[in-house]
C-alpha cells in the first residue's frame, strides 16, 4: 500500500477555502490538471455518495465518489471508482485547519492506494506532485484571480468616498451628496468599492423617519454590490478582489466606498453581474422568503400580489407562476398591467383607489386569495380582509400608504396575518447563504428576471426617490457611484 | 466544558520543533513564562505518568501530569493536577504536523477544561493567547 501525504499553508481564511473545496465538482475550476468534470445524475456536489466524472488534461478519465463530508471539521473523503490509470483502492482525505494567529489555513491532503509493482514511485509522484502540489498552487491562483493590484491593496488608511446623506427627515430634497471617508475595516468588517446600489422603498421610509433606523444627518440605503478592497481580522469568507453584494441594515449603502460588518456580505457567482446583484439581493431574497418561508406557495393556490409591476411585485409574479400558483395582481396603469402580465401575472387588476376585493372574488369563484402579498398598508386593509380566502394567509411586508390603524378582524376569515421583515430571516448567515443561493439559482434558471430600467448617478439619489414615490418607475432602480 | 484552540505555523522542520517541545521538563528553555521546572520522583521526563512541578515567573506553582507522548505523531497531552488558575478537568494536547510545502511546521495546541461560567472568557483568553500563543511566539524566535 502506498501512502502519499502533502500539506500546505494557504493565505486565505478557512471558510473561504472550504467554500470551494466542499463542492466536489469545483476542481475543474481551480485544479490545473483537471479538464471537464460533472456530477453524475445531477446530484448536488456536496451530497455524500455523489460521483464526479472527469477528464484529466492528459486525457485520462476518472470517476470518484464522495464518501464523507464534514462542514464542522472541514474534512472531505473520496475514492476512485473507475480510472484509466492502473491505481487500485485509492482513498483520499482532504482536511483544512485554521491557523489562528494570522487568518491562514493549513491544508492536509493524504491518500492510500496500490499501483502496479515497480511503478509505485511513478504513481506516488503523480499523486503527490501532479495532483496535490499542483492543486495547492492551482487553488492559490484561483483565490488570487481578480485580486486588486498591490498598489490598491496597500491602502491601509481611510479612503475618500462620496455618500448620499439624509440631512434631515423629510422629502427627497433632504438627500445630499457629501464627501466622506470610509475607514479601514476593523475586526469582522469588510470595505467594499461599490459599483451598483439598489434603491428600495424601505429607503423612502428611512428617509422620512417612518422607520427610525437613522438619526440625520446619516447615509441611507440597504443594498449594494461591488468589489472587496480589504477585510478586517477574523473575516473568514471574503478576500480582497472578491465580487460581493449585500442587503442588510444599518442604512448606508448609498456610497461609492463602504465599510460594514462582513457577516451579511455574500460572494457573487461568476455569472452574475454586480448591477444585477444590486438590483436583486433585497427584492430577490424578499421574494424568496415570502414564497418559500413565511408560507410555502403550492401549485393551484390563488395568490394576490399588490403592486404587481413593482420591484418585488414582478419577482413575486414570476416566481409564484413558476411554482404553479394562480397569480392575481393589482397595478395602477395599463402599462403596468401589461408588464405584470408579461411577468407571470395571470390576472392584473387595474385600480388606483385600492378597490380590488370584488374582482379577486370573481376570479376565484368567490373564495378569495389563499395568500395575499401586501405592501400597501392602511388604505387597502379593509379590501384585503375582504379578498382573503377562509384560512388564508395575509402577509403584510410593506406599508406604502401607512401602517395599519389596528389589527384587522382576522376572526372573520380564520386568517393569519404575518408582518415579516427580511432582516430577521437573513440574521443567521447560514440561512442568508441558502436564500442568496436560491435567488442566484432562480436567476440562472430564468425563473426570475430583473429588469433594470432606471439608472441614476449617486448624486441624483433625490431624483430617484421622487420617481419611485411618484410610482413612475417599474422594475428595479439603481444608483451608480 | 470549554475548549480553547490555538494554532500557528513555525518556520522550521517538524523534527526541530519537536526536539524542543518533547522534553516535558523543558518549559523554562522555550516558554517565556516558566522560571523553573523539575520532574517529581526523579522519573525520566518522557515517561507516561511523570509529573512536572514548575514555577511561573509570576510565582504561581503548577503540577502537570504527562498522559501521552508520541514521537511518531509529534503529539503529547497532559493534565493539570494543581494550579492557581481555578480550572478543573484540564487536559491539553500539543500536536505538530509537517507542512510538506516549504518544510515548515503546523503547530496546534488545545485544552478542554471546566471553570466557573463567569471566568470562561478570561481563562480562554489567558490560556489561548497568554500561554499557547506566547509559547508559539517564543518557539518562532528560538527556531528562526
Amino acid at each position: 500500500m502506498i501512502r502519499v501525504t502533502r500539506s500546505a499553508v494557504i493565505d486565505a481564511p478557512i471558510e473561504r477555502i472550504w467554500a470551494v473545496l466542499r463542492d466536489f465538482n469545483s476542481h475543474w475550476a481551480w485544479h490545473p490538471a483537471v479538464g471537464e468534470s460533472s456530477i453524475e445524475n445531477d446530484e448536488p456536489p456536496d451530497q455524500v455518495g455523489c460521483v464526479r466524472n472527469f477528464f484529466l488534461k492528459d486525457g485520462n478519465h476518472i470517476r470518484e465518489q464522495l464518501l464523507a463530508l464534514s462542514d464542522r471539521d472541514h474534512i472531505s473523503t473520496y475514492c476512485i471508482l473507475e480510472a484509466t490509470l492502473p491505481m487500485k483502492r485509492y482513498v483520499a482525505t482532504v482536511q483544512l485547519k485554521p491557523v489562528t494567529d494570522g487568518n491562514r489555513t493549513f491544508w492536509h491532503w493524504q491518500s492510500t492506494f496500490e499501483a502496479p509493482r515497480g511503478r509505485e514511485r511513478e504513481f506516488a509522484d503523480l499523486v503527490g506532485k501532479g495532483v496535490y502540489e499542483g492543486g495547492f498552487e492551482g487553488l492559490r491562483a484561483y483565490l488570487r484571480r481578480g485580486s486588486p493590484a498591490p498598489a490598491r491593496a496597500a491602502n491601509a488608511g481611510a479612503m475618500q468616498c462620496q455618500v448620499s446623506v439624509a440631512t434631515a427627515f423629510g422629502g427627497p430634497e433632504v438627500l445630499q451628496l457629501e464627501n466622506r471617508a470610509a475607514p479601514a475595516p476593523g475586526a469582522g468588517e469588510v470595505r467594499i468599492r461599490q459599483t451598483a446600489v439598489g434603491v428600495n422603498y424601505i429607503d423612502v421610509y428611512v428617509r422620512k423617519g417612518q422607520y427610525r433606523m437613522i438619526e440625520p444627518p446619516a447615509p441611507i440605503g440597504m443594498e449594494a454590490a461591488g468589489e472587496v478592497v480589504d477585510v478586517g481580522e477574523g473575516v473568514a469568507h471574503l478576500l480582497p478582489g472578491d465580487r460581493v453584494a449585500y442587503a442588510c441594515p444599518p442604512p448606508g449603502a448609498y456610497a461609492s466606498v463602504r465599510t460594514l460588518a462582513a457577516d451579511q456580505v455574500v460572494v457573487l457567482p461568476d455569472d452574475l453581474s454586480e448591477e444585477t446583484a444590486a438590483a436583486v439581493m433585497l427584492k430577490g431574497m424578499t421574494a424568496e422568503y415570502l414564497l418559500h418561508r413565511t408560507v410555502r406557495v403550492r401549485p393551484g393556490q390563488a395568490v394576490l400580489v399588490h403592486a404587481a409591476a413593482g420591484g418585488v411585485g414582478l419577482l413575486l409574479c414570476q416566481w409564484a407562476k413558476a411554482l404553479g400558483a394562480k397569480v392575481i395582481g393589482t397595478v395602477s396603469s395599463e402599462d403596468k398591467a401589461r408588464l405584470a402580465r408579461a411577468n407571470g401575472c395571470d390576472f392584473p387588476i387595474l385600480t388606483s383607489n385600492y378597490r380590488f376585493a370584488t374582482e379577486v372574488k370573481n376570479l376565484t369563484n368567490g373564495r378569495g386569495a389563499e395568500v395575499i402579498y401586501d405592501g400597501l398598508g392602511r388604505e387597502a386593509a379593509a379590501e384585503n380582509l375582504e379578498a382573503l380566502a377562509f384560512t388564508g394567509h395575509w402577509i403584510c411586508y410593506g406599508q406604502a400608504s401607512g401602517p395599519h390603524d389596528s389589527l384587522p378582524d382576522l376572526g372573520s376569515k380564520s386568517g393569519t396575518l404575518s408582518r415579516p421583515v427580511l432582516f430577521h430571516y437573513t440574521a443567521d448567515r447560514a440561512v442568508l447563504n441558502e436564500m442568496a443561493e436560491r435567488v442566484f439559482a432562480a436567476l440562472r434558471a430564468g425563473t426570475i428576471r430583473v429588469e433594470i430600467r432606471h439608472r441614476y448617478p449617486l448624486a441624483a439619489a433625490a431624483q430617484a426617490h421622487r420617481e419611485l414615490e411618484a410610482r413612475r418607475t417599474t422594475g428595479s432602480v439603481l444608483l451608480l457611484p | 466544558m470549554i475548549k480553547v484552540y490555538t494554532s500557528s505555523v513555525i518556520e522550521a522542520p517538524a523534527e526541530a520543533v519537536w526536539a524542543q517541545v518533547r522534553d516535558f521538563n523543558g518549559l523554562p528553555k522555550w516558554t517565556p513564562f516558566v522560571a523553573e521546572s523539575r520532574i517529581e520522583g526523579g522519573m525520566p521526563a518522557d515517561r507516561i505518568g511523570c509529573v512536572r512541578n514548575f514555577r511561573l515567573k509570576d510565582g504561581g506553582l503548577i503540577r502537570e501530569q504527562l498522559l501521552t507522548l508520541s514521537d511518531y505523531d509529534y503529539q503529547c497531552s497532559y493534565s493539570i493536577l494543581e494550579s492557581p488558575m481555578g480550572v478543573e478537568n484540564y487536559v491539553a494536547t500539543l500536536k505538530l504536523t509537517p507542512v510538506t510545502d516549504g518544510n515548515r511546521t503546523f503547530a496546534e495546541w488545545w485544552a478542554e477544561f471546566d471553570c466557573a461560567p463567569e471566568r470562561e472568557r478570561e481563562l480562554a483568553q489567558n490560556i489561548g493567547q497568554g500561554v499557547f500563543q506566547s509559547a508559539f511566539n517564543s518557539l518562532k524566535q528560538l527556531l528562526r
